[in-house]
């Protein structure tokens, strides 16, 4: 691409002492990077990060879901913000993009709409006793990797560099529908063109991979995705990334959303059952990251203390092409060294599939 | 008489109000700030909906301004209009007894509009970009290959509020089906499509040239806006939008895409405006002092507005608005 005005769109992320609130749903989906995101931050940054035990769910999927009236939501995202005020700190961080979008909501509908603050406080008062501040800055967590992107690169032990040929990686990065797409001002790089993570993949040596359908939904999208009957348009969508991007011979897929990174990973490892088909490198599957995973990677983590085994398309590939010293006969112990449990082979792994796209 | 007026901008509105004010026994003087006279018409190849080529008119006007003696100052801009006259930008004060404010209009900067890709990918190119072909006589991808799919994509930064142009151009409409036609007479076997939301053909034989290019160019004018441009592998345009007629989503593959872009308020303006008389409308073009029967005139008495100054404008629009802020200078000047 000639330009890259997008880098130009810049908002103003906190430097320190974050309140951080966790995702429901990462969890479980991918469990080491939150707790990767909080090691990165306090022991390889020095940054004073709060996590609070008694913080809950945003509720975000019953709101999109229209399950959760919106003077609920207002009411638990108040709750999380009493939450940072008695806790003495002003910078909220998200890990999720849902709550991110939800809490930009929140506070946008209180600027446009002040007596909806008030009822808000009033509902939060009667329910909890409890009062807030608005947070002085929002930020999604990958804002936060973002803004310390050089500083890692300088701490880096592995770079996005093919250790075999010294060409930069190659990666698709793709951005949560509600990281920017509700409030552009909000994103880095505005909506069109989030500069987030393409901005980590460059500091970090890799190339990022401009494709057709890198704006497509990664095929979660709520309903898409709940309502079972929409299933098939969720796999469709997905599909229809993966044959857009897989002509580009991407070495990962980098994500930033909780839904994101599982569709796009779960997804190629059905897309390989069903049809034989593979999207990545010598009839594997592409690689798909959360960026603290890849945060991790590159100061030195170990790929299985990242919870990178929880994967469904295997992260060796890229593991070998970074160079990354692991142990292959680790990956499925946990941390007491306990055996955990081995899926079964898979199409999308073995490099046996029918037909590779490429 | 020998009573002298500072003609501001060499456009067509200009030349044409010299014209005129030479005509009326009055000494115009035209401050271009480009090299020579002309205007954005210096880049445009023909007109609809004669198909009259543009250097026809602009040698008209050029040649009867130069035998008419008028005074021409290029690559002079004005700072700031005064009480008794200008003020270029290079600290010069020229006193004169009016003046006319013909600056014209500034073309949408289409890189703005992200989702299309302008600038940004290799065969997206705008309507300007399109005459500059047109004159060298093919149009070509940046390959050198000839486009077998053309899409032309209307209002590209016209009535758009997402960046602030929420005005309508009027000309876009009319300069795309010309195009359209262009193209297919110079690649007669190629597919072109227009995605529009309204076409708004206002002018004499507009509404015959639009029918014209559906009926014997067979060019497809597709009901909906393209939400975004991507580039594909081979360098192509991938291209979505929703057909609104039919109700689907769409997305095809074109080998060009050409963003038909609006006119936006001069850049000038805002430097001129705020004194003497000159009054901006929220769109940034100058309000005229009444739109029915004072619509060259300004706030004072002997400032005047011709051309696309004030809103967009198609050529012959701006000439005669020239003739007629000749005619209110003249009116003026000799009370």
């Amino acid at each position: 691409m000639k330009k890259h005005s997008w880098q130009e769109y810049q908002k103003d992320v906190a430097d320190d002492k974050y309140y951080y609130v966790r995702s429901c749903i990462r969890q479980n989906f991918f469990p080491g990077s939150e707790a990767a995101f909080l090691n990165i931050l306090r022991n390889d940054l020095h940054r004073d990060i709060r996590e609070d035990a008694i913080h809950t769910s945003c509720t975000g999927i019953g709101y999109h879901s229209d399950i959760v009236p919106i003077e609920t939501i207002m009411t638990v995202v108040a709750r999380q913000f009493a939450l940072m005020t008695e806790s003495g700190y002003e910078n909220f961080a998200s890990s999720c993009i849902t709550s991110f979008g939800v809490y930009s909501e929140a506070l946008e509908m209180w600027h446009e709409f002040p007596e909806m603050e008030e009822k808000t406080r009033e509902y939060l008062y009667k329910a909890t006793g409890r009062e807030f501040r608005k947070p002085r800055s929002v930020a999604h967590a990958s804002d936060i990797i973002f803004h310390h992107r050089d500083e890692i690169a300088s701490k880096a032990k592995y770079r996005l560099v093919n250790a075999a040929t010294g060409e930069p990686l190659r990666g698709v990065e793709h951005i949560g529908c509600h990281y920017a797409k509700i409030f552009p001002k909000n994103g880095i790089g505005g909506a069109e063109f989030p500069y987030v993570l393409a901005g980590m993949i460059e500091a970090w040596g890799g190339q990022v991979v401009d494709y057709p359908e890198r704006r497509h939904c990664c095929g979660f999208g709520f309903r898409n995705y709940l309502v079972r009957a929409n299933r098939g348009y969720s796999i469709a969508n997905s599909q229809k990334k993966f044959e857009s991007m897989a002509p580009y011979k991407p070495d990962f897929i980098l994500t930033n959303c909780p839904g994101c990174p599982m569709f796009m990973d779960r997804w190629q490892y059905t897309i390989a059952e069903m049809e034989g088909i593979t999207y990545g490198a010598d009839g594997h599957g592409i690689p798909v990251l959360t960026y603290e995973e890849l945060a991790g990677l590159v100061l030195g983590y170990d790929p299985w203390e990242l919870g990178m085994q929880m994967h469904q398309v295997d992260v060796e590939p890229l593991l070998d092409k970074m160079g990354v010293e692991y142990d292959p006969s680790a990956k499925f112990l946990g941390k007491n060294g306990k055996y955990i449990g081995q899926p079964l082979d898979a199409a999308v792994n073995c490099g046996c599939s029918g037909s590779s796209i490429l | 008489m020998n009573k002298k007026v500072v003609v501001i901008g060499g456009g067509v509105a200009g030349m044409q109000t010299a014209l005129t004010l030479s005509e009326l026994g009055l000494t115009p003087v035209i401050i271009e700030k480009e090299a020579s006279t002309g205007g954005k018409l210096c880049k445009w190849h023909k007109l609809f909906p004669t198909l009259t080529p543009a250097s026809e008119v602009l040698d008209g006007l050029r040649r009867r301004v130069s035998e008419a003696g008028i005074e021409v100052m290029t690559g002079r801009t004005v700072g700031r209009i005064t009480d008794s006259g200008v003020e270029l930008e290079d600290g010069t004060a020229l006193a004169c007894d009016a003046t006319a404010v013909c600056t014209g209009f500034d073309i949408f900067d289409a890189t703005l509009k992200e989702e299309y890709g302008y600038g940004m990918y290799d065969n997206v190119f705008t309507t300007v970009d399109l005459e500059e072909m047109f004159n060298r006589g093919e149009v070509r991808m940046v390959n050198g290959e000839k486009p077998r799919r053309v899409a032309f994509l209307h209002c590209v930064g016209s009535r758009d509020e997402k960046v602030n142009q929420r005005h309508c151009s009027r000309v876009c409409c009319i300069t795309g089906v010309k195009q359209a036609m262009e193209v297919k007479q110079m690649i007669p076997d190629a597919e072109v499509f227009n995605f529009y939301m309204d076409m708004r053909m206002f002018g004499p034989g507009y509404e015959e040239m639009y029918r014209q290019a559906q009926y014997e160019y067979n060019i497809q004018f597709i009901r909906g806006r393209i939400s975004e441009a991507s580039q594909t592998i081979d360098r192509r345009v991938q291209i979505k939008a929703e057909d609104t007629l039919v109700g689907r989503p769409l997305k095809m593959t074109v080998d060009m895409l050409v963003l038909i872009v609006g006119m936006k308020a001069g850049a000038s303006n805002e430097r001129l405006g705020g004194c003497c008389g000159v009054d901006l409308y929220p769109s940034g073009f100058v309000r005229p002092a009444d739109q029915f029967l004072r619509n060259v005139c300004s706030g004072s008495e002997r400032v005047f507005y011709a051309g696309t100054v004030s809103a967009p404008k198609n050529v012959g629009e701006s000439i005669n608005e020239g003739i007629a802020a000749a005619y209110k200078i003249s009116r003026y000047l000799n009370r």
